[in-house]
């Protein structure tokens, strides 16, 4: 049997104390519980609930609890086509959700407008809302949703706690 | 009994309101000369041949002629399976005709539609709201003079809209030019 020693910790000389950063433990936890508000907006919540169920499993990265109420949830995943209408609505939920949050723009029509190059649709979700991670395809797979939302695992992670509270 | 046959008992309670029935593939469409009784000849239509659903209203904007707004009703009978289509022409000055949502409920969202994407006015209409765009924006979208790409608007604190680039964008045609370049080019202002 071989033991990762990468990890450093000996629990048999160290005892049950772990020196870390404040910054590293706090992002730790934060990057293995984040609760997505699903905003399905269109064909791409198709994907996202996949994404959500037992074959694609998102639950494996800590990200199964989807909260329907934007207070207890802390990335919004953008998942559709954001009409001028729909905006208000988008804007008004995410300034409803606590700090620290982060925001997915799943597929093209978050993303940029997509193939709605028209009157009613908002040409991508970063016209109202900050996006960190922006996930390409019409619509995304969830394999493609999942390595859009480790991605963001990782900036989380990397993330210093102070810089968030802006 | 047919949709012609309707069509003609229609005629014969209404008598110089009602155009010729024109058929075409077996549809019969009705017109309708004075748009200010569209009301009278629904509530006809619905309580006494029988056409007990509405399925459709739309409007057509004939950009360029009088007079510009034609709008078109779907009725269909659930009892005895027929489609028939009223049509009426209202002109751009007026734009307002009477309210159908009295007859058929179902028309309050058809007429609400027409009002957001047209500018049509319904009198007597319960809630004539936007229903598609916000309250407070100021165009009416699927005229033929708006552009595709849409109008910049600014409502503060509510809502506003770009004009959306059409650089590379699908959807750009234009109907009867000679080659592909010229139906469907790369860019279209709202001049060409």
């Amino acid at each position: 049997m071989t033991t990762n020693a990468e990890f450093g910790y000996n629990s048999k000389i160290e005892g049950e104390v772990i020196v870390t950063r404040l910054d590293a433990a706090i992002g730790w936890f934060r990057k293995h519980s984040l609760w997505p508000m699903p905003m399905g907006l269109a064909c791409c919540a198709i994907e996202l609930m996949a994404a959500g169920a037992s074959r694609f499993d998102i639950s494996r990265f800590g990200a199964e609890v989807m909260r329907f109420s934007p207070r207890q949830s802390d990335v919004m995943i953008v998942a559709g086509t954001v009409t001028y209408k729909m905006a208000l609505a988008v804007r008004r939920i995410y300034d409803q959700m606590p700090e620290p949050k982060w925001v997915i723009a799943m597929g093209a029509c978050a993303s940029t407008g997509g193939m709605y190059r028209s009157y009613s649709v908002l040409q991508g979700v970063d016209n109202i809302i900050p996006v960190d991670v922006y996930v390409a395809g019409c619509p995304p797979r969830p394999e493609a949703l999942l390595d859009g939302f480790l991605k963001l695992q990782a900036k989380v992670a990397t993330e210093p706690v102070r810089s968030v509270v802006s | 009994m047919s949709a012609t046959e309707y069509a003609q008992k229609l005629a014969a309670k209404f008598g110089p309101l009602i155009g010729t029935p024109v058929e075409f593939r077996g549809e019969v469409t009705l017109p309708i000369l004075d748009p200010e009784r569209i009301a009278e000849v629904c509530t006809h239509a619905k309580s006494d041949l029988g056409f007990d659903m509405l399925l459709d209203i739309t409007s057509i904007d004939q950009y360029g002629e009088t007079p510009r707004w034609v709008i078109v009703y779907e009725l269909f009978s659930i009892t005895h399976k027929t489609h028939l289509r009223l049509k009426t022409s209202v002109s751009e000055e007026r734009s307002e005709l009477p309210t159908i949502s009295g007859v058929w409920r179902t028309a309050d969202w058809h007429e609400r539609e027409m009002f957001d994407m047209m500018g049509l006015r319904f009198t007597g209409h319960p809630d004539l709201r936007r229903i598609l765009m916000w309250d407070g924006y100021p165009y009416f979208p699927l005229r033929k003079d708006f552009p595709l790409a849409g109008k910049p608007t600014d409502l503060p604190e509510v809502a506003f809209t770009n004009r959306a680039p059409l650089e590379g964008g699908p959807f750009v045609t234009i109907a009867g030019g000679k080659d592909t370049g010229a139906r469907e080019p790369r860019v279209r202002t709202p001049e060409n």
